[in-house]
């Protein structure tokens, strides 16, 4: 059992919550996970751990409330317990070597996009930082993206916050204005992702992306979360999650995550019937 | 007076349009007077064959002796000298190639039924003892045992008996390997698996679960632990797909992940949040125990035509006789002598038919079974819309890339010496599928003992130094 020792929400459909874990505390390193199961009946759900102390022995993880288990996961209250809190799992992000880079994140994704532009950070790289959102009020882990960055442009698809438009167009805008980037590093829904290497390619500019694909153990025992880069089947869990947005199959990908569509629909409804939680 | 009675006394069974719509244990079990009377079977031979088909050497005979005495304390304490997951290896053993192959009975009529009477009485043990087991006292030496399948376990209880504090290192969040998640409840049913995994904690052995080494911990940081020995017992956990086109697809499984699915996280019970797709025509490719499972499965969550589709005939199928058996009750369909090709998709991304050869066997290959060639222009289509793929395990690369020195061979699986099940690296010891590639739960077991010895002769010659 793992210990609950902080809940935060950070805005209306997020919440960051911090778990006791020494064991996965004293090795984890940017880019890598978590599974997590939250009782005895629940699914095994991937979450990026967003930060972490050796000293103190926890975790930190930050999560979007889309479906029943992380409608469940935010029932539970400090103080009390994860049934199972493994990790760390994945590759740990390459991040060496980059004179500038341009980390952007798509909602959710800022949640992951964010201790990579830190690590980056803390290595001397010049680090622009692009977050998006739908609308002002979902804007999450603002001061935290600003101090882990030389610069930071948060972009709104309504332009609520005064910044209209999506994260390519911030990024085409940057590159348009000379920025000179050695790295681009894009994680959030697949087709920003999608967008972020489109753009890039023609640059010849290094595009790292970070796979969301539907895990299950999250140690390559089931190929549950495989995705074709470059030809190959590779698995996120143990190969990724950080792969070359160049080389991704994203059609496949999206596809693949819709696997369940029917069924998550139907146990996040029951779910929301029984305990009343947020549809 | 043995029975000379011909045939196994046959044990009473789900019937198979019943049991096929539920995931409940198939095969029910021999009552007292069955296995008392298939026990008079045995004729007690003065050099018994069927020994040396068991890879423990379980005292065969002497158990059986006591059953047909009524001891069946006894019986239970005679098993368990050599085998400490009786009630699983009466299950799941391919007895027709060990034990039963080598029973003298067997040239004429059927061997003694030695699986079955193992399993009653393993069963008859659970349902009628508290098992008083007790912690031995330790003798100060630690050792670490990495996975918790039948090999780690077995390695760990024989470390336990001999006075060792033992810590199994445990991958998922349940401990048994393959036995939790491979081998469907309706064979193994998953209590029974924590019992017996129970009794191994009662006799100290402590069980870390939710702990994916190589990762967490290295095998040096295990030496800086104060572990002075380690077993490396993580299976062939990895799944082998066959690269054909449309893989891809929505509705592709390997069968590890459905049937993880389906035993581990119980995806076939609703009150289980894991989903799972309930397919209406399945094809499962390959045609070993894990074939028949998946298969099973899928026909269980309610397929209508789930086709097994295997390239060579069904003699040569490495699965269990007893479940190619059930699976054709439960009218699973075998496309034997058939090979895919390429899986078709809809516009969704959705599997849609699975195309299929026609092959035919041709001269003996190095595994000394007949080649299957392929029937240029064969190929037809199958409608399905999910497909599993069983084609095998290779061992997962997690230990052996993090860890230097530790060898493995080219197909993955870490090497060590025959004698001790030393790996290359001094007082790192591997057994199971781990250095075999996937095989059966006795091997595994076997390695796990032997293993327990080595590692016992090492630890104390280090000690006397
Ligand atoms: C390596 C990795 C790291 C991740 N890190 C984070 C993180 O830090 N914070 C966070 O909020 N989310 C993260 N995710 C996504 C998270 O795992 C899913 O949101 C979660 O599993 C959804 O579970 P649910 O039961 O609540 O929703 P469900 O009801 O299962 O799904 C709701 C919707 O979410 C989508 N979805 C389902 N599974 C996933 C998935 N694995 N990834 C993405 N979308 C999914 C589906 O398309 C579905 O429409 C990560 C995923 C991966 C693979
Ligand atoms: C579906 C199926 C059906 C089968 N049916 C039969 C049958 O009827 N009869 C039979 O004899 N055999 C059968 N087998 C084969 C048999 O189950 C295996 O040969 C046997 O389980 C091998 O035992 P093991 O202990 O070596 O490995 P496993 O049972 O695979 O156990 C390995 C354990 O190590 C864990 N692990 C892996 N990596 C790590 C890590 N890095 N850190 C910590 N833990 C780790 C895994 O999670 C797992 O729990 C079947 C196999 C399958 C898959
Ligand atoms: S070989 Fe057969 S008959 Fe002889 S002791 Fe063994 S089980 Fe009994
Ligand atoms: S989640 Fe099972 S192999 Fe990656």
């Amino acid at each position: 059992m793992f210990k609950i020792i902080k809940k935060e929400p950070l805005n209306p459909s997020m919440t960051r919550m911090v778990i006791e874990a020494p064991f996965v505390a004293r090795k984890a390193m940017p880019g890598q996970f978590i599974i997590l199961r939250v009782n005895e009946t629940g699914e095994r759900i991937p979450l990026t751990i967003a930060d972490y102390d050796r000293e103190a022995g926890t975790v930190t993880i930050i999560y979007q409330k889309v479906g029943k288990s992380t409608l469940l996961l935010d029932e539970q209250e400090a103080g009390g317990y994860l049934m199972d809190f493994i990790g760390p799992l994945g590759k740990v992000s390459e991040l060496e070597g980059y004179k500038k880079a341009a980390v952007i994140g798509g909602g959710a994704g800022c949640a992951i996009a964010y201790p990579q532009a830190k690590a980056l950070h803390a290595m001397g790289t010049k680090v622009d930082m692009i977050a998006g959102f739908r609308d002002k009020d979902l804007i999450i882990l603002e001061n935290e993206m600003r101090e882990a960055s030389d610069r930071l442009i948060v972009m709104t698809d309504d332009g609520s916050n005064g910044n209209k438009g999506f994260v390519t167009a911030a990024l085409q805008k940057n590159i348009d204005e000379g920025a000179d980037y050695d790295l681009v590093i894009a994680i959030g829904p697949i087709p920003m992702m999608k967008a972020v290497s489109n753009l890039t390619k023609p640059y010849g500019i290094k595009t790292i992306i970070s796979m969301n694909t539907i895990m299950v153990d999250g140690t390559g025992m089931c190929g549950g979360c495989r995705l074709t880069v470059g030809g190959e089947t590779k698995f996120a869990c143990v190969d990724g999650p950080d792969f070359d947005g160049h080389l991704v199959d994203f059609d496949e990908a999206m596809k693949r995550l819709g696997t369940y569509k029917p069924e998550e629909a139907r146990e996040r409804e029951e779910h929301c019937r029984l305990y009343g939680g947020i549809k | 007076m043995p029975n000379m009675q011909p045939n196994k006394t046959p044990m009473p069974e789900q019937d198979p349009h019943v049991r096929n719509k539920n995931f409940k244990e198939v095969a029910l079990g021999y009552t007292d007077e069955m296995a008392i009377n298939e026990a008079q079977r045995c004729l007690q031979c003065k050099n018994p064959a069927c020994v040396q088909g068991c890879p423990v050497n379980v005292p065969i005979k002497d158990f059986i002796h006591e059953i047909v005495e009524g001891n069946m304390d006894k019986a239970y304490e005679v098993i368990k000298s050599q085998n400490s997951l009786p009630a699983v290896c009466g299950r799941v053993c391919p007895q027709e190639t060990q034990c039963e192959s080598k029973c003298v009975r067997g040239i004429k009529n059927e061997p003694v039924a030695i699986g079955r009477l193992e399993r009653y009485v393993a069963d008859w043990y659970m349902n009628n003892r508290e098992p008083a087991v007790t912690a031995p006292k330790h003798n100060g030496h630690k050792v670490a045992v990495l996975g918790s399948g039948p090999s780690g376990l077995t390695c760990a209880g024989d470390l336990a008996k001999l006075g060792y504090e033992v810590t199994v290192f445990e991958a998922l969040h349940a401990a048994g390997g393959v036995l939790m998640y491979g081998i469907p409840e309706f064979r193994l049913p998953k209590k029974i698996v924590q019992e017996e995994i129970q009794q191994l904690e009662k006799m100290g052995v402590k069980i870390d679960t939710d702990m994916v080494m190589g990762k967490v911990l290295s095998v040096d940081e295990l030496f800086e632990m104060g572990y002075e020995a380690l077993y490396i017992g993580t299976g062939a956990g990895l799944p082998n797909f066959m690269n054909l086109p449309g893989e891809g697809l929505v509705g592709v499984y390997s069968a590890n992940e459905f049937l993880t699915r389906i035993n581990l996280m119980k995806a076939y019970l609703p009150e289980y949040d894991t989903p799972i797709i309930h397919p209406k025509n399945v094809a499962v490719v390959g045609g070993g125990n894990v074939a028949m499972d998946a298969a099973r499965c899928a026909k269980r969550l309610g397929a209508e035509n789930v086709y097994i589709i295997y390239r060579r005939s069904e003699e040569e199928m490495p699965a269990r006789n007893e479940e190619i058996h059930h699976a054709k009750e439960e009218e699973i369909i075998f496309k034997l002598l058939n090979n895919p090709v390429a899986i078709h998709g809809d516009e969704q991304g959705k599997v849609k038919q699975i195309e299929c050869v026609e092959m035919e066997l041709g001269e003996p290959d190095a595994s000394g079974r007949r080649r299957p060639i392929e029937k240029k222009g064969s190929n037809f289509l199958l409608d399905v819309d999910c497909v599993v793929i069983a084609i095998g395990n290779s061992p997962n690369p997690l230990i052996r890339s993090t860890t230097e020195g530790l060898e493995a061979n080219k197909k993955g699986c870490i090497i060590v010496d025959d004698n001790t099940l030393q790996t290359t690296r001094e007082g790192v010891y591997a057994g199971g599928d781990a250095v075999t590639g996937a095989a059966t739960v006795i091997l595994a077991m076997g390695a796990g003992k032997h293993a327990a010895k080595s590692i016992d002769e090492y630890i104390q010659s280090k000690a006397d130094q």
